[in-house]
């Protein structure tokens, strides 16, 4: 019994503080939050990062521009697709390279396939993390084929580097097209089923409405952006606000929530799915024919100045800040990452809840640890 | 180069298409009559020092002082309401203050964004802006741990990604890229003061 | 036959010798089975390298319990946390000396004479299991608590009050199909069905139901495993046990869902009996060994139990609370005064 007093932090109050993770089933990698409970109630939270940290940030400074896209594809690496689309799409407007019409479409249809696989994982995990294992399982069987679908096109599976300053690094394989459109035909009908599992499920209705709460007004205070932002009710994509790629001759809608829980960011993402779905069907209807690469130098050099470019990823606004000396490595190429962004409000969402809901909240805000720590 | 085949045979006097032409990269305008610098300096006079347009984007340079009367009315007057990024950016040798400290504001009513930059020499304190955006909290904390720029009045400015006890600031110019001798600094009770492994060495 | 030792000692020893045999070897292939159907529900494989389609799976797992490092914490209280996991192990093997498995056999013609195929039957049968079985929770939270981990101690608490709020709803449910029997024995009941002709699911299926939850709460299994959420609480209250001491956990765990899919099927499913046992017409079915009925019968309410582990997510705390006293509690009240009226009317238990 000496030995369990002594580790009360606060020998006072009934509260305990509790070490969640780095090592831990639900923190997705290798987060760690302090929380201090009353019981099971959570007094406060507070979330300790960096442990994935590999100064991503330092490494581009010695890189060349191009050279700098493996790497980014090793910081949200359920996303890789939407990091290089920022990075290039940085690189491109600085040195006023127009892309090639037809490598739009395909950095479109990666990045929606990519938008999708990352929801995928999150759907899966997320419901892993409330206790239901079968959806799990359901989801990673059809991230499997958008795997093998970048497989076949550029020969990666997780970290594709599948895209360059300039337009494309290839042309679509024979047959991509079909065996890509015979995908996302059949995957609203296994979106329905994994909707089927939980959207009505009572138990999970209950563990989702009314849990981590944020109001749009605060969710914008608190720089929140993607589904979590838009489960609050702000109209808010940068596909839409600031049309990169051709995504302005595409039509989709953005699904917006109304409460901004936890029940509202799933509805909002497992739409965005549809909308994906909508999008790519569009991109392959359209694909025009023409060349993929733009006549870029050799030597990629962007002029002296800055940019900030940012694409819609999967988990919220990506962006690219890239400031150039004239040379051929970048003077310093700064991320905003979405997920580190959006964590920062888990204490926020989280504070007066149960322990199991900071395990909901940390699922619905769809962090990877990798994008977090760079 | 297949992929030049597909391209349907154009006759020699249209013109090429942007793709096909040597890309023209943007320069730098000065913006000082640029609109949304003029908003800025209606409202709070004599704090723009220096306004570009690069590539649609206006970045305007604000005296250290005044930068947080400059958020401050940013996000009160003109709504700019959302704070997307703070990051910073090391000169190494630039006279007049080593650091630029990169904000970069949005606001929903136009879908504009605008670019505030303070220069900081190195050890010099900037008004933290966490009154103002709450999400600038962990953002000054970054650019805190990685050039060991001081905000003040932050309410908790700890390291954030390296750990405590870690010296040095990665981001910064002269920090060596293959690292520095961290294992004294976080084992003084195994190594003697620069002792310790040296991060990106042979190992034993 | 006749040395009177044979009867009072031998035969009841070599019953719990088989009786114990059985069911540890039901709960590591239970494990099985549960690996099995949730994979095959979840579009995998599951186990299929150890022994043809993997069948020998359970006895591969069972010797690296054996000689897996066991582990106790620096910290731990060691006398509790080397006690606790057998105060859950025992009560769970202890509960299995009362459940009448079958009908009074000779084994097909083995035996002079028809003995019974159960160790015993004592008139007050359901209290004992339902008293031996509460004695568990001290394993759980004698475990939780000496582990000195706080996940450990909070699945220890989430599981004490989960315990003892199911506890409640659960026997008065029992007792709704207690009072149509007329009688604590296991095996009265079982008779009782065989006499009033009809499985008294029918008139007790709210008692069924409420009793199946309850029981699946208290046997900690989803969508009721809070105390050992993983994404919760890491592994709850059996965080830091390792080797033996968590197969102990683990045996009583399957050791208890075979104890309460046992007893819903005495209580409301007729036991050994077929179904409608006085319809002659249906005497075909008799061919079928009564432990066989019964075996099946156990076997659906345990495909049950995976199979909700298939579909559900997990209760929060509060509403497992809320659920147990706002819902169950009443709700099995107001059955127990209906089934007690109707009994009443009927003309009284027999």
């Amino acid at each position: 019994m000496g030995n369990l007093e002594a580790t009360r932090p606060f020998p006072d109050s009934e509260e305990m503080e509790i070490s969640f993770g780095p090592q831990h089933p639900a923190t997705h990698g290798v987060l760690r939050v302090m929380v201090r409970v009353d019981g099971e109630k959570i007094v406060d939270a507070k979330p300790i990062i960096g442990y994935l940290h590999r100064g991503t940030e330092k490494i581009f400074e010695r890189e060349t521009y191009n050279g700098t896209i493996p790497h980014t594809d090793r910081m949200d690496y359920t996303a890789a697709a939407t990091n290089n689309q920022a990075l290039v799409g940085a690189v491109e407007r600085m040195m006023g390279v127009t892309v090639p019409p037809r490598a739009a479409y395909i950095r479109m249809i990666l990045a929606e396939l990519q938008r999708i696989a990352s929801h995928t994982i999150w759907l899966g995990t997320h419901a892993l993390d409330i206790g239901a294992q079968t959806p799990f399982f359901y989801t990673f069987q059809e991230r499997e084929t958008i795997l093998d679908l970048y497989e076949e096109y550029c020969g990666a599976r997780l970290t594709l580097n599948c895209m360059r300053v300039g337009g494309q690094p290839f042309d679509l394989p024979e047959g991509w097209t079909g065996r890509c459109g015979a995908f996302v035909d059949q995957l609203p009908a296994r979106i329905a089923e994994w909707e089927r599992l939980l959207t009505n499920n009572r138990i999970w209705k209950l563990r989702t409405i009314g849990v981590g709460v944020i109001s749009a007004a605060n969710a914008i205070e608190w720089g929140l952006t993607g589904p979590p932002l838009r489960g609050s009710g702000v109209k808010w994509d940068i596909r839409k606000v600031f049309p990169y790629d051709r995504y302005d001759e595409v039509d989709f809608e953005i699904p917006i929530g109304a409460n901004g829980d936890t029940y509202d960011r799933y509805l909002v993402r497992m739409e965005e799915m549809r909308q994906s779905v909508r999008i790519i069907k569009q991109c392959l209807a359209k694909l025009p024919d023409g060349p993929v690469m733009a006549k870029v130098p050799k030597v990629i050099k962007p002029p002296k100045g800055e940019f900030y470019f940012s694409v819609e990823g999967p988990k919220g606004e990506l962006g690219f800040y890239a400031v150039s000396d004239g040379t051929t490595n970048p003077y310093r190429l700064h991320v905003r990452p979405a997920c580190f962004i959006n964590l920062q409000a888990l204490p926020e969402l989280v504070r007066g809840h149960l322990i199991a809901d900071m395990v909901a909240v940390i699922g619905t805000l769809d962090i990877v640890l990798g994008e977090i720590d760079r | 180069m297949n992929e030049q085949q597909n391209v349907p045979p154009q006759p020699p006097e249209a013109p090429k298409p942007p793709w096909e032409e040597k890309p023209v990269p943007p320069e730098p305008r000065d913006a000082r009559e640029h609109e949304q610098v003029r908003e800025i300096a209606a409202i709070v006079p004599d704090a723009v020092l220096e306004a570009v347009e690069f590539a649609g984007q206006v970045t305007v340079t604000v005296a250290r002082e005044r930068i947080l009367d400059v958020c401050r009315a940013c996000k009160e007057k003109l709504e700019y309401k959302f704070l997307v990024d703070l990051t910073a950016v090391d000169w190494l040798e630039r006279p007049e203050g080593r650091f630029d400290v990169v904000y970069w504001l949005h606001r929903f009513s136009d879908s504009r964004r605008l670019r505030l930059k303070v220069r900081v020499a190195d050890g010099v304190e900037v008004p933290s802006v966490t009154g103002v955006w709450k999400v600038a909290n962990w953002m000054e904390r970054e650019a805190f741990d990685m050039f060991g720029i001081y905000f003040a009045d932050h309410p908790n400015l700890e390291r954030i990604l390296t750990w405590e006890g870690f010296s040095g600031h990665p981001l910064r110019k002269d920090f060596p890229i293959e690292g520095i001798d961290t294992g004294a600094a976080i084992y003084p009770d195994v190594y003697p003061p620069g002792g310790g492994p040296v991060a990106g060495g042979e190992g034993e | 036959m006749g040395n009177p030792w044979i009867a009072f000692l031998v035969v009841p020893l070599v019953k719990i010798v088989v009786i114990l045999l059985v069911v540890i070897l039901m709960a590591a292939y239970l494990s099985y089975f549960e690996r099995k159907i949730l994979a095959y529900m979840q579009i995998r494989i599951g186990p299929n390298r150890v022994g043809p389609r993997g069948w020998l799976q359970p006895i591969a797992d069972a010797l690296k319990l054996f000689v897996k490092e066991d582990i106790i914490p620096s910290r731990a209280e060691k006398f509790v946390y080397i006690v606790a996991p057998a105060l859950i192990t025992a009560p769970a093997l202890v509960v299995f000396s009362v459940i009448p498995f079958g009908a009074d056999t000779t084994f097909f013609g083995l035996l002079k004479q028809p003995i019974p195929p159960y160790l015993t039957d004592i008139n007050i049968g359901i209290l004992f299991i339902l008293g031996v079985s509460s004695v568990g929770v001290y394993g759980v939270i004698l475990g939780g608590w000496a582990s000195n981990n706080k996940f450990s101690l909070m699945g220890g608490l989430r599981s004490a009050a989960q315990l003892v709020s199911y506890e409640v709803p659960m026997g008065f449910s029992v007792i709704a199909v207690l009072l149509m029997a007329g009688s604590l024995s296991m095996v009265k009941f079982v008779e009782a069905q065989k006499q009033a002709g009809v499985w008294f699911i029918f008139p007790g299926i709210v008692a069924f139901f409420i009793y199946f939850v309850c029981g699946i709460a208290e046997t900690n299994r989803n969508p009721f495993d809070l105390p050992e959420a993983e994404s919760e609480l890491v592994a709850g209250f059996h965080t830091e046990y390792s080797g033996m001491k968590w197969a102990f956990y683990f045996l009583a765990e399957y050791a208890n869902m075979v104890v309460i899919s046992s007893v819903a099927t005495v209580l409301v499913l007729g036991g050994w009996l077929r179904p409608f046992p006085n319809v002659a017409a249906l005497a075909f079915l008799d061919v079928i060994p009564p432990f066989i009925w019964f075996a099946a019968k156990v076997g659906f309410f345990l495909f049950c139990y995976i199979w909700f582990r298939g579909t559900f997510p997990r209760y929060r705390f509060d509403q497992l609370m809320a659920l147990g006293w706002k819902v169950l509690l009443p709700v099995s009240l107001a059955n127990l005064l209906v089934v007690a009226l109707g009994v009443l009317l009927m003309g009284g238990a027999r």
